[in-house]
C-alpha cells in the first residue's frame, strides 16, 4: 500500500488538472520511486487514483522504457543502443558489461544492485559510447572505465 | 493594449538588467565561466568547478565563478572563459580544462597575470596579443542566430538573457496585432526545424483562424534522432529564446496556454527550463498579464519517457493526454483539433527559438542568411568519425563539405570520408559525391536524404553501409509503435533480411525484395515514421549497391565489420617473441603459442571482439582483420599450445 502522505498529495496534484489522465506518467513515476518498479498492485492503486482502470494504466506502462513492470535492481543500467554509440563500440560495451556483471540484457544481477536494459538513443551522442545509471549519464565509455563505475557503485551499495 | 505602459514597464526590467551587468563589470575581478551544460558536466566541468573554487580560496584570490551553457564545441571540454580585465588581455577561452589545468590558470594567470598559452583555444575578442577564435574556420564560418547566447549567458538568470537583448522581441510582437505578427513571420519564411519543414507561419495562421476557445501551443523537445541533441542543448543554454518565441507564438496565434514537451532522459534540461519558467514569470514576461497587458500564458512541462515515435506530432499530443503515444490520421489536422480537441500549434524547439530574433531584427535581416526557399540558419549536432564533432549553427546552403571538412576539420586518424548520414533514421546516407549538395531542406530531400531535426552522422572508410542501415532498420523496427502492419511487420521483415546479408548467407533477391519491401513500408504507413523508415535501405541500396553486392557474392565486408564476414589473424612475421598481451586480453582463450613462441588465433573459438587487436602495442601491429574469413592462415594448435 501506499503511503497516505504521498496518496494524498498525489489525489491533490490529480484534483488539481483538468483532465487526470494526462498525469498518469507523473504518478507512474512517483509510485514507481516509491516501490523500485511498477508491480501489479502499484498499476491498481495508479488506476485507482486516476480513476481508470488497470488496463488502461497498463497500456501507458509498458509503452515507456523508463516504466519498470519488473523488479530492478538498485541501479538501472540503460545502455545507449544508438548509431554514434554503436559506431563507437556499443556491442563490445554491451558484452563487457554482461560479461562483468554476469547477467545478460534484461536480467538483473542476483544481489539486486544492478539491471541491464538497452535504450534509444538518448541524446548524449558526443559522449559515446554512454550509458544512464539512474538516468545519469555515463560516458564515453571504455572497460576500465565501466569497472572502475561499477566499483564505485558497488561500494556504495 | 496599452503601448507605452507596456514598453514603460519592460524598460524597467531592462534597467534592472543593464544595472546587475554593469555592476558585474565594475568590480573589476576575473570572471570565470565554465560550460555546464551535460557535455561539460559528463566531461568533469563539476569536478573543475570545485577546483577552480578550492585555488581560489586556498589563493584567497577574488574571482566570480559563473556556470554557463553550451558553446557547441563538444570537443573541447570541459571549456572555460575567463575574463581577467587587469591584464590587459580580452576574455580568454581555454579547452580541456581538467582539475589540474584548473589549479595551474588560478596560479598563473589570475594570481600572476600570465595566460598559460597551451591551454588557449583562442581569445573571445579580436587583439593583438592572442590569436582570436574567430580565426579559426570552426568560429567565422558558422552563424548564430539561434544559439547567439548559448555558452555566454547564465541559462538560470533571466536578467543576463534580457540584458544581452532578449524578450524585447516579445515586447515588439505585444505592440502589433496578432495579424501583423502572423504575416512578419511568413514574409520571413521560416520553416519548421523539426524535419519536415513545413511553413511555420502558415501553421500559425491556420491556428490563428480556427474558431475555437484555449487555444494551445506546444514546443516540441522530444528529440529523439539517433545522433541528435540540439534541442537539449539549447534547452539547457538559452531556455528564455525558447520561452519568448513561445510566447511570442501564443500571442500571434491567441493561446492562453503553452507546454514544452522534454524527454526524461534530459533531466538537466527538464530542470533548467521549469526554473525558467519560474523566472519569467516572476517578472510579468510569461503567467497572467504579461507586462501588465491583457495577454496571458500559463506554460507547463510535461516529460515524455522514452519513446521515440511520441517525437512525431499526433502521438505527442496523445502522449500529454495519457495514452499511449501513437500516431493518428490526419486530417484534422493539430491545428483545428488537436490537444484535448482544442486548435494546437506544435512547433519544434529550433523554430520557436528562431522567432525571437526574427521580430528583433525583421525579416529582411532573417532573409540575410541562408537561401530563397530556405532562410535562416541550420543547427546540426555533427558527430560520428569527425575531428571536432559538437554544435554547429551554419546559413542554409552551406554545403556539406565545407561543414563536414571545415567547420567540424573533417576525418580523424588519416582515414577517408565514406559517407553522411543525415536526417537519422528517416534519412539516408549520402556518399562523397554529394558533398557538395546544399544543406537546405529541398537539395538534401532530393538527394534522397533529409534535413531532418538535424542529426548529422559522419562516417569513414571502416563503416560497413549494409551495416549501417541494418543499424537504421533495427532502431524503427524497435520504435515502431505498432499500429500499421507495414511499418510493424515490414521493418521486422527488412531487419530479417539485412540480418542475413551482414552474416553472410544473402541471396541476390534479397536486394529487389529490400527495394519492393521498402516501397511497400512507405506506402502502408500511417505516420512520418514508417513513411520514412526505408529511407536508409533505400539511400544505401541506390548509392553503395557495390557493398550489398560484396557482402552477397563475394561474402566479403569491404568495411571488414561485419563478424561473420571477417576474421583476425597474428601475422607470424610482426609478432614478438614472448609478448604476452594478446592472451591476456581474449576473452574466450582463443589465443595460444605457436611452436616459434609467437601467438595465433584458434578461429574455432574466436568470437571477433578485437580486444587483441587493440591491445597489440603498436610497434608491432602483428593483428590483421580481414574478409572475407577465408583469407585468414589456419594454424592448428599444437598439443602443448595453451
Amino acid at each position: 500500500m501506499l503511503p497516505t502522505e504521498l496518496r494524498a498529495s498525489l489525489a491533490e496534484q490529480i484534483a488539481s488538472v483538468d483532465h487526470p489522465r494526462e498525469l498518469l506518467v507523473d504518478v507512474m513515476f512517483a509510485v514507481q520511486d516509491h516501490y523500485g518498479y511498477l508491480s501489479d498492485q502499484a498499476v491498481e492503486e495508479v488506476a485507482d487514483l486516476l480513476g481508470m482502470t488497470p488496463l488502461e494504466v497498463e497500456e501507458l506502462a509498458t509503452f515507456y522504457t523508463f516504466v519498470y513492470r519488473h523488479r530492478v535492481g538498485k541501479y538501472v543500467i540503460h545502455v545507449c543502443d544508438s548509431v554514434i554509440c554503436w559506431m563507437d563500440g556499443h556491442e563490445s560495451l554491451v558484452e563487457h558489461l554482461e560479461r562483468k556483471l554476469e547477467i545478460k540484457m534484461g536480467e538483473t544481477t542476483p544481489d539486486g544492485l544492478f539491471t541491464l536494459l538497452p535504450v534509444c538513443c538518448i541524446g548524449y551522442c558526443d559522449r559515446a559510447p554512454a550509458i544512464l545509471i539512474n538516468k545519469k549519464v555515463y560516458g564515453p565509455l571504455t572497460p576500465e572505465k565501466i569497472d572502475e563505475i561499477l566499483a564505485k557503485l558497488q561500494g556504495e551499495a | 493594449m496599452n503601448k507605452d505602459d507596456l514598453t514603460e514597464r519592460f524598460a524597467s526590467i531592462l534597467r534592472r538588467a543593464d544595472r546587475r551587468a554593469r555592476e558585474r563589470r565594475n568590480e573589476a575581478i576575473p570572471t570565470i565561466y565554465i560550460v555546464m551544460s551535460t557535455c561539460g558536466l559528463a566531461s568533469g566541468a563539476a569536478e573543475t568547478k570545485q577546483a577552480f573554487e578550492e585555488a581560489l580560496s586556498d589563493k584567497d584570490i577574488g574571482a566570480r565563478i559563473v556556470p554557463v551553457g553550451c558553446l557547441g564545441h563538444c570537443y573541447a571540454e570541459p571549456l572555460v572563459v575567463i575574463d581577467h580585465p587587469a591584464t590587459g588581455f580580452p576574455p580568454i577561452c581555454y579547452h580541456q580544462v581538467t582539475v589540474a589545468r584548473a589549479r595551474r590558470l588560478v596560479r598563473s594567470y589570475l594570481e600572476k597575470g600570465d595566460p598559460v598559452f597551451e591551454y588557449v583555444l583562442g581569445a573571445l575578442e579580436e587583439n593583438d596579443l592572442i590569436p582570436a577564435v574567430t580565426d579559426f574556420a570552426r568560429f567565422n564560418l558558422e552563424q548564430r542566430l539561434v544559439m547567439e547566447h548559448c555558452g555566454r549567458i547564465d541559462p538560470d538568470d533571466i536578467y543576463q538573457y534580457i540584458a544581452a537583448g532578449g524578450y524585447s522581441g516579445l515586447v515588439k510582437a505585444l505592440c502589433l496585432e496578432p495579424e501583423e505578427l502572423i504575416d512578419e513571420i511568413e514574409t520571413s519564411g521560416l520553416r519548421g526545424r523539426g524535419g519536415a519543414g513545413f511553413p511555420a507561419g502558415r501553421k500559425w495562421r491556420l491556428a490563428s483562424t480556427a474558431k475555437a476557445d484555449g487555444k494551445i501551443i506546444i514546443c516540441n523537445g522530444d528529440e529523439g534522432d539517433p545522433g541528435a541533441y540540439m534541442d537539449r542543448t539549447i534547452l539547457e543554454s538559452n531556455p528564455h529564446q525558447l520561452l519568448e518565441g513561445l510566447a511570442i507564438c501564443a500571442y500571434a496565434v491567441g493561446a492562453d496556454q503553452a507546454i514544452v514537451y522534454v524527454r526524461a532522459e534530459y533531466p538537466l534540461a527538464v530542470k533548467t527550463i521549469k526554473g525558467a519558467i519560474k523566472s519569467a514569470e516572476g517578472v510579468a514576461l510569461l503567467g497572467s498579464t504579461i507586462l501588465g497587458t491583457t495577454f496571458s500564458l500559463n506554460v507547463s512541462v510535461f516529460q515524455g519517457s522514452g519513446a521515440f515515435v511520441c517525437g512525431e506530432e499526433t502521438a505527442l499530443i496523445q502522449s500529454i493526454e495519457g495514452k499511449r503515444g501513437m500516431p493518428q490520421h490526419r486530417p484534422p489536422y493539430p491545428v483545428e483539433k488537436g490537444l484535448w480537441g482544442r486548435p494546437t500549434v506544435v512547433n519544434n524547439v529550433k523554430t520557436l527559438s528562431s522567432v525571437p530574433p526574427i521580430i528583433k531584427n525583421g525579416t529582411e535581416w532573417f532573409r540575410g542568411s541562408g537561401t530563397e526557399t530556405s532562410p535562416g540558419t541550420a543547427i546540426f549536432s555533427v558527430v560520428g568519425n569527425v575531428k571536432h564533432p559538437g554544435l554547429v549553427e551554419i546559413a542554409m546552403g552551406t554545403s556539406l563539405r565545407t561543414l563536414i571538412f571545415d567547420v567540424c576539420g573533417g576525418i580523424p586518424n588519416k582515414k577517408s570520408f565514406k559517407a553522411v548520414q543525415i536526417g537519422g533514421p528517416s534519412g539516408g546516407c549520402l556518399p562523397e559525391s554529394f558533398l557538395d549538395t546544399p544543406i537546405d531542406f529541398d537539395s538534401l530531400t532530393q538527394a534522397g536524404a533529409m534535413m531532418g531535426s538535424g542529426g548529422m552522422v559522419v562516417m569513414d572508410e571502416d563503416s560497413c553501409m549494409v551495416d549501417v542501415a541494418r543499424y537504421f532498420i533495427d532502431f524503427t523496427q524497435k520504435e515502431s509503435c505498432g499500429k500499421c502492419t507495414f511499418c510493424r511487420i515490414g521493418t521486422r521483415h527488412l531487419l530479417n533480411i539485412l540480418d542475413r546479408i551482414t552474416n553472410g548467407e544473402g541471396s541476390e533477391q534479397d536486394l529487389e525484395l529490400l527495394g519492393t519491401l521498402s516501397e511497400d513500408i512507405k506506402l502502408g504507413s500511417l505516420c512520418g515514421l514508417g513513411e520514412t523508415a526505408p529511407n536508409p535501405v533505400l539511400t544505401s541500396l541506390r548509392y553503395f549497391l557495390d557493398e550489398y553486392e560484396a557482402h552477397i557474392k563475394e561474402n566479403r565486408c569491404p568495411a571488414h565489420k561485419c563478424r561473420a564476414l571477417t576474421a583476425f589473424y597474428i601475422d607470424l612475421e610482426k609478432c614478438a617473441r614472448g609478448c604476452e598481451v594478446c592472451v591476456g586480453c581474449c576473452p574466450v582463450e582463443a589465443i595460444f603459442t605457436t611452436r616459434g613462441r609467437k601467438k595465433a588465433i584458434d578461429q574455432k573459438l574466436c568470437v571477433k571482439c578485437g580486444e587483441c587487436a587493440v591491445v597489440c602495442p603498436p610497434e608491432y601491429d602483428a593483428v590483421l582483420k580481414v574478409s572475407p574469413p577465408e583469407l585468414a592462415p589456419t594454424l592448428e594448435r599444437t598439443p602443448d599450445g595453451k
